[in-house]
């Protein structure tokens, strides 16, 4: 049986199907410690607090104890541990992907504004420093034990005899 | 310094290696140069031929016959305690700290470092009264 072709030639229709966030691995929820692996924060334990819209995890340092901001992580570039902190104190609902969003400079690409002299970095946001400063005081103020602070302070690191295949976090 | 646990009937021995590592057994009969008949039915070691490069000799020994029924072997390994005596056993003991260390978590290993630190610097400091100044 010779198959049928219709005349004209036929767009097969794609159904684009919604993307799902990517699946969170080892069980991660709200206030787990995880491990980054790269970056200028790599080796630091941050504790994570939500999975972004986008797919991306939303972390904190807390910055008071490592220097490190609300920041968007990607999952692959995290171990998780198998400590939590208790996050319930700490209000980061409002924070999502636009959050993050650069903002938009109107420049006009003209001969005289590529040579003049580069403007100055923008200062951090009074209303970022002022979440970062929230969302921080619900969380470092329910750490009472000194040992986890100090936890949470200090780098992962490797030594000789450790071998990330071997090791349980 | 010259041998002194030598495989015989009755060696309870540990496995370090393969499927059965870490578990203790018996030595019921030797197959040849390389392998023995080992049995542990009280440690869940079914009993087969096994190479000797697998296990360790413990300090232990059963008084038991050869080819012994695995019933007559537990009765013998419970009777004389082994895996309490094991436990309390110098080599015992590194075994299970070994096992333990394997099953640290990443917050007990930074404990454990903490730790480490605060008696090095207690040792240190003990030193550097003993220690003659130049």
């Amino acid at each position: 049986m010779v198959k049928w072709y219709p005349t004209e030639d036929v767009q097969k229709v794609r159904v684009k199907r919604a993307n799902k966030p990517t699946r969170l691995r080892g069980g991660v929820s709200p206030g787990q410690v995880l491990i980054l692996l790269a970056g200028k924060h790599q080796g630091k334990r941050v504790i994570f607090l939500k999975q972004l819209e986008g797919g991306l995890l939303l972390v904190t340092g807390p910055y008071k104890f490592n220097g490190v901001p609300l920041k968007r992580v990607p999952q692959a570039y995290t171990v998780p541990t198998s400590t939590k902190v208790n996050v319930s104190g700490s209000d980061f609902s409002k924070i999502n992907d636009a959050y993050f969003a650069k903002e938009k400079e109107n420049a006009k690409k003209t001969e005289e504004a590529f040579f003049a002299p580069k403007k100055e970095k923008k200062p951090f946001s009074d209303a970022k420093k002022a979440m970062q400063k929230s969302v921080d005081a619900g969380i470092a103020g329910k750490i009472t034990d000194p040992t986890v602070k100090k936890y949470l302070k200090t780098k992962f690191r490797l030594r000789n005899g450790m071998f990330p295949h071997t090791l349980k976090f | 310094m010259a041998q002194t646990r030598f495989v015989e009937i009755g060696r309870v021995a540990y496995v370090n290696f393969g499927p059965e590592s870490g578990k203790l057994c018996v030595i019921v009969d030797v197959v040849d140069a390389k392998r023995a008949l080992v049995d542990g039915p009280v440690t869940g070691v079914v009993r087969q031929q096994m190479p000797f490069s697998r296990i360790s000799l413990t300090e232990f020994v059963l008084p038991i016959k050869r080819n012994q029924t695995s019933a007559n072997v537990a009765k013998s390994f419970d009777e004389h305690e082994i895996v309490k005596k094991w436990g309390n056993s110098h080599a015992g003991k590194h075994v299970a700290s070994n096992v333990r260390r394997a099953s640290l978590t990443d917050f007990e290993r930074f404990k454990l470092m903490a730790a480490q630190k605060k008696k090095s610097l207690l040792i240190k400091r003990e030193l550097k009264k003993i220690k003659p100044k130049h």
